[in-house]
């Protein structure tokens, strides 16, 4: 259900962005998606191949995923480390003071349109 | 195709949704209305809180009330027998409300005749956390039924919240609900959340409740 929430947002800014920029097409979407975002990517393919062909601008576009790692921050040794396999204990000192710098992205990187 | 173009965009899907929660946020400062955004699980005792709390505070303040349901008006229909100007706004199968559905939500109650406007958000610990929506504050309902790691699962939804009321704390002894532990975990994720254990059917710690309610209320509005 979350997916399909957040492709109706995709497709609001992309409907804005497709008027400023007078686009008669979107061929493909490209998103930045955090490794710990909480986004499903196939669910989102489905719920943005069902979403994205009921406009005239984004039908049939074609949904890439680019994946960013998760990282977090160890404030007590000062280091950093990967979230997925580590978790919120640091695997250098065992401290739980920790937070992530990175993984929770959701970005629309980029689009190709005509 | 040929004269396919890239078009660098670089934004967050949620970065349209936050602004227009911010421009929420310093309307209802305007309008000296405090708005209240409620969540939880599913069954955690949101309406039976709610319906208590609305007992305490309606002789000191005009109350509205907007129940999120992805269908349905029970919740509604329970608030608007407590005297209180309730609306139902449906998701239409969406997880969570965003700012836009909010705004469309108070302007439906009125802000002119509201103080304290209540936001009862769709049951559910995941999505409504990820969307702002231009809220005063924001509270979550954890019942002792669900655990006390809800906090570690769930550490979004706890990090976002200004207040977490533990309710249902009469059965505490049935299940092995560690309070203490709880509200460590919670403070782990967000040292700056206020804890209030309650229990909405008896009464137990609503007082605490409504103060901390009305604290935030007279500041809004004064």
């Amino acid at each position: 259900m979350h997916e399909l929430g957040v492709v109706f947002h995709i497709i609001d800014d992309l409907t804005k962005l497709g008027k400023e920029n007078e686009l008669e097409k979107i061929h493909s979407v490209t998103l930045e998606l955090g490794e710990v975002s909480g986004v499903v990517p196939s669910l989102l393919n489905d719920a943005w191949k069902w979403a994205s062909d009921k406009t005239d601008l984004m039908k049939g576009a074609e949904l890439i995923i680019e994946t960013l790692p998760a990282v977090t921050f160890c404030e007590d040794c000062k280091s950093e480390y990967e979230t997925v396999v580590y978790g919120r204990t640091c695997p250098n000192c065992g401290s739980s003071h920790t937070y992530l710098i990175k993984g929770n992205e959701f970005i629309i990187k980029e689009i190709a349109a005509t | 195709m040929d004269n396919v173009r890239v078009i660098e965009v670089k934004r967050s899907i949620f970065e349209s949704n936050d602004q227009d929660a911010e421009k929420l946020r310093s309307e209802l400062k305007e309008s000296k209305t405090f708005l209240l955004n409620l969540m939880s699980s599913p069954g955690s005792g949101k309406t039976t809180t709610l319906t208590r709390t609305i007992e305490l505070l309606k002789d000191k303040y005009r109350i509205g009330v907007m129940e999120a349901d992805i269908d349905s008006d029970v919740d509604a229909r329970t608030i608007a027998s407590t005297g209180v100007k309730a609306i139902q706004l449906h998701t239409g199968g969406m997880c969570h409300l965003d700012a836009d559905m909010t705004r469309q939500g108070i302007k439906e109650l009125g802000v002119e005749d509201v103080d304290f406007a209540v936001l009862e958000n769709v049951g559910n610990l995941v999505c409504p956390a990820e969307f702002d929506t231009g809220s005063t504050k924001n509270a979550m309902i954890l019942s002792v039924p669900e655990g006390h790691d809800k906090p570690l699962k769930y550490p979004l939804m706890f990090s976002i919240c200004d207040v977490v009321l533990i309710n249902k704390i009469d059965v505490m002894p049935y299940f092995d609900f560690d309070l203490e532990k709880c509200k460590e975990n919670i403070l782990m994720r967000n040292p700056k959340a206020e804890i209030i254990p309650i229990c909405a059917k008896t009464g137990q710690g609503m007082e605490e409740w409504a103060n901390w309610l009305s604290k935030n209320i007279e500041e809004a509005i004064k």
